[in-house]
């Protein structure tokens, strides 16, 4: 499958993370087939093979109900991106109207949405969010999790946004659409909001990343659809049923590791992002040279014979 | 192009005043004097130059003869017809005539689209056409007038991608795309290389010459428009100050102020004189409190008691010609400053 | 200017290094000497290395800027002279704002703006000289009075301040340890005509006072004129001439000094049909092997474009064109 030669960052980090997160998507999508029709693995069946260690039967070994640990890894994963991706989608999408339409119409307008977002932002994110997913006690399956955290998370990029399109609101190119007659919503949508996207697209790594998080933990403190196969209700077993004591490891550090992993990677795409959304970055391929260190006091002068210069003043 | 009476001017200020609120501690009521009564005319093929220093209220003159501000009283008559935008067609319909040029080509155009994209909106938004065929076209036509060519090298090209006077050109392109009757341009150079000034200066000169466009030229460079504009308005503290044909207001200046102007511009032709009077030449004016009387009399060397007091009337020095300076009605010999 | 000799640059090669590339040569070996109490003008579009080049003599460039070749002495009054670029940074510290000032542009924008003028003036003189505080602050409002601000204004904060009286304080801030050499990189163009012309004759004066030396940077040859003594031309990271103003105004050779000086509009006389200078700035990544003004000259032939062409010397010029501009000697009433 050729990836167009826009969407490949050149820096190595970016390009590592992607690869990464290509991974988590390959495993979401084909692996719980995979597993259960390939590889012959349940995540729920409950079996008499209790808390084996790994084996060629088992590679990442059985739960204490003797569920394989590696099927529900895999199934895990499926859930844990929706949620995470659907809560980010949510929070982001929220967050990108308010702002914008904060920041472009002012007055009245404005002042009206910044004390909604004022309100969402003081208001306790994690103890709102066990409240709400408490109270659907699993009902709505994991997207009313998603829904819950995407509603109660965009506060914040609400405000980073605004400020953002503040600014490129009194530039030039927005004066010469409003002068030249273009509706208010062909500026924001053709005119400001591409100019967001770098914004947007850092901090939507960071909104997937806290979403699954969050509900990773909602679902390890066990409010969360205890029924559901995630990493957090895997952790949420592991737990209850004293992994840690019997030495299970196989059982509780896979999905730790697997939301670890997804954090990491999301932080290095998050290097290579701006060149993807930004043109003018395209053409400067990767960033300072190493050579490139703050030279305090004296700037070094690089000739044939000279003192070497590196000197803190 | 709506076709305009010959002879008669196609926009006219009348007693434009914007002044603008100030919000400081408890005393309200204070504003700021951007612009005060201020008269202005644009006819067909003549070029109108504003200049004055930063202050001096020529950016907010453009900005409200575009219509992107209101004035806090006078108005503005487009074809003797006074202007009243209620609706964005209105405004859609005033901005196919009047276009606003701004100063910084790094801003003015946005930069994630290309060249086609930009040149293209006026053309739909004002000219109704939105076949790629027609449009191709019409955007290569556009491109050619203020020649950057060949085409192929800028329509696809982002605003990063040009240089400082190529994208000014495409953002005049932009304006011309409307087919408009006036440009109103808002120091279109001084962002821009010394050596690339002159091309946009011809560039405007020639579009006045063929297509007899209208034009307003803000700048703070007297020599520039004496080289390319026909009339001159010198702006003193939102008010203009001096106004007539740009030879003799350059030349033999009538008012103070533009003395001023005119001998402290770097002129390599005088003698060097930087070893004159080292008298002080005073700050610019509180536009928040400006001086009673006439607004350049702290400044002035040939200050008279009557000039605190009362501001002086418009002058005619010529035909076609005035000032403000109680100096042309008393026909007095200037004296030296005097000091209190 | 028949002073002594101040400053004496020798080939000096500046360059940003990109990453996986050519390096960009922002100065190319360029040289020119200072004497005392002489006013050097250098003027020079954007891309030209003006700047570049001021940077990398007081050594001031940050990375990627790497200066690669040359040598620039400083002779003081008393002592040895010394090399700039491979002075430690103990003696660098002791030369800058001592021997060397610099103002730069927009430098009014530089002053701390939570700090009282009197107290960043008092802190830069103690930083240099054992004074006490009170001596500090009579040098400070010495050199207040001299640009024409009110000694009064000391103990306000720059934003009390116009444009025009910052951009004083912050020239006041340079002279006021009586250096050599002043460097002034742009220092009008944020202010208005009358403000600059202010400026300007103010400069004059303390520098026939005082004699210090001035290189002045702009990119307003029309300027320069009437401030330099010298002009010296830059353009692609090379000095293409260096002539005493007049002469340069007068009777310049490089094509694009011609160029440039008739793209300012004349105030007086008759208006000519001005074309400014086609073609755009020239790509310093891509360096030509021959003349950098070539591709936009009216006169190149093939072998301009072939080499680049040597510095010529005639009577007190250098050019850098091997075909020159040569006007029919004139009589300037």
């Amino acid at each position: 499958m050729r990836v167009p030669g826009w969407l490949l960052p050149a820096n190595t980090k970016a390009r590592v993370g992607v690869a990464i997160l290509a991974c988590y998507v390959v495993v979401a999508v084909i692996g719980p087939w995979f597993v259960e029709s390939v590889l012959g693995l349940h995540a729920t069946g409950i079996s008499n093979d209790a808390l084996l260690p790994p084996s060629g039967a088992h590679p990442l070994g059985t739960t204490q109900e003797g569920q394989d640990v590696l099927a529900q890894l895999v199934v895990g994963t499926r859930s844990s991106l929706l949620v995470g991706v659907v809560a980010a989608a949510i929070s982001t999408v929220l967050s990108v109207l308010i702002g914008l339409a904060a920041g472009y119409y002012g007055g009245f307008f404005d002042s009206t949405l910044n004390a909604v977002t004022n309100v969402f932002l003081v208001l306790p994110g994690l103890p709102l969010v066990i409240v709400l997913a408490g109270y659907l006690r699993g009902s709505g399956g994991p997207m009313a999790v998603a829904l819950v955290i995407g509603l109660t998370g965009w506060a914040w990029g609400a405000r980073t946004k605004r400020a953002q399109v503040l600014s490129l609101r009194n530039r030039d190119f927005v004066l010469n659409a409003r002068l030249l007659g273009e509706s208010d919503i062909r500026i924001m949508v053709r005119e400001i909001l591409p100019n967001l996207a770098p914004l947007i697209s850092s901090t939507l790594m960071l909104a997937v990343v806290g979403s699954i998080l969050a509900v990773s933990g909602l679902d390890f403190i066990g409010i969360g659809n205890i029924d559901s196969v995630t990493w957090g209700t895997m952790l949420y077993f592991a737990q209850s049923r004293q992994a840690i004591a019997s030495g299970a490891w196989w059982w509780y550090i896979p999905p730790g590791l697997a939301i670890t992993v997804l954090g990491a990677a999301a932080a290095l795409v998050n290097f290579g992002i701006d060149e993807v959304v930004n043109p003018r970055l395209r053409v400067a391929r990767r960033g300072r040279s190493r050579r490139s260190k703050n030279a305090v006091g004296a700037a070094a002068v690089r000739t044939a014979v000279g003192p070497d210069e590196r000197q803190a003043s | 192009m709506t076709s305009v009476a010959d002879g008669g001017p196609v926009l006219e200020a009348a007693g434009l005043t914007v002044h603008y609120p100030v919000h400081r501690g408890p005393i309200g009521g204070r504003v700021v004097h951007a612009l005060d009564d201020v008269t202005l005319t644009l006819h067909p093929g003549r070029i109108v130059a504003v200049v004055g220093e930063s202050g001096s209220g020529k950016s907010t003159l453009a900005r409200v003869l575009a219509m992107a501000q209101q004035p806090t009283a006078g108005s503005v008559r487009l074809s003797g017809q006074e202007v009243r935008l209620r609706s964005r067609r209105a405004r859609r319909e005033y901005a196919s005539r009047v276009q606003l040029v701004l100063q910084d080509p790094f801003s003015s155009l946005n930069p994630l689209h290309r060249v086609r994209y930009l040149l293209a909106r006026p053309l739909a938004l004002h000219a109704g056409v939105r076949a790629e065929a027609e449009l191709d076209r019409r955007i290569r036509g556009l491109l050619e007038r203020v020649a950057l060519t060949p085409a192929e090298r800028f329509i696809d090209a982002y605003p990063h991608e040009l240089s400082g006077g190529q994208r000014q050109r495409v953002a005049i392109a932009r304006a011309l795309a409307v087919r408009p009757d006036v440009i109103l341009g808002d120091e279109l150079v001084s962002m821009l290389d010394v050596s690339m000034r002159l091309e946009i200066l011809n560039l405007l000169s020639g579009l006045r010459d063929e297509e007899r466009l209208a034009m307003l030229y803000i700048t703070h460079d007297i020599a520039a428009a004496r080289y390319f504009t026909d009339e001159i308005a010198v702006m003193y503290a939102g008010e203009i100050v001096e106004y007539g044909p740009s030879e003799p207001v350059t030349q033999a200046p009538a008012h103070p102020y533009t003395k001023l102007l005119v001998g402290s511009s770097p002129d390599p032709g005088r003698e060097p004189a930087l070893d004159g009077d080292d008298d002080d030449l005073g700050e610019p004016p509180d536009l928040v409190a400006p001086p009673a009387g006439c607004r350049f009399h702290p400044r002035c060397p040939f200050v008279m008691a009557h000039c605190r007091v009362s501001a002086p009337p418009r002058v005619d020095v010529d035909a076609g010609r005035w000032a403000r300076c109680w100096l042309l009605v008393d026909e007095v010999e200037p004296t030296p400053r005097q000091t209190t | 200017m028949n002073g002594d000799l101040l400053l004496d640059v020798d080939g000096l090669c500046v360059q940003y290094d990109m990453p996986g590339g050519a390096p960009l040569l922002a100065v190319s070996d360029v040289s020119f000497t200072l004497r005392r109490g002489e006013i050097l003008g250098i003027a020079g579009e954007s891309g030209s290395g003006k700047t570049t080049l001021i940077t990398a003599l007081l050594r001031l460039q940050r990375p990627p800027a790497v200066t690669v070749a040359g040598r620039a002495r400083f002779f003081p009054r008393d002592g040895e002279p010394l090399d700039l670029l491979h002075a430690d940074a103990r003696t660098l510290r002791r030369l800058r704002w001592e021997r060397i000032a610099v103002v730069f542009q927009s430098a009014m924008n530089a002053l701390n703006p939570v700090q009282r003028l009197s107290s960043q003036f008092v802190d830069a003189v103690r930083a240099h000289r054992r004074v006490s505080k009170a001596e500090a602050r009579r040098r400070a409002e010495r050199m207040f009075e001299l640009v024409g601000i009110p000694a009064g204004r000391m103990r306000d904060y720059p934003h009390e301040l116009s444009g025009g009286m910052r951009q004083r304080a912050t020239i006041a801030l340079a002279l006021v340890c009586e250096p050599d050499v002043v460097v002034m990189d742009e220092p009008t163009t944020a202010v208005d005509v009358v403000m600059q012309r202010q400026i300007l004759r103010q400069i004059a004066r303390l520098q026939r006072e005082a004699g210090f030396a001035i290189i002045f940077i702009t990119h307003d040859l029309s300027l320069l004129l009437e401030i330099s003594h010298r002009i010296a031309i830059m353009y692609g990271g090379r000095i293409v001439e260096s002539a005493p103003a007049l002469a340069l105004h007068r009777d310049p050779r490089h094509r694009y000094t011609v160029g440039l000086r008739d793209s300012f509009p004349p105030l007086r006389g008759p208006v000519p049909q001005l074309l400014g200078i086609p073609g755009t700035p020239p790509d310093l990544r891509r360096p030509l092997p021959g003349c950098s003004f070539a591709p936009r000259c009216a006169h190149s032939t093939a072998d301009c474009e072939a080499t680049v062409p040597p510095l010529q010397t005639e009577a007190e010029r250098v050019y850098a064109c091997i075909h020159p501009h040569r006007q029919a000697v004139e009589v300037q009433p």
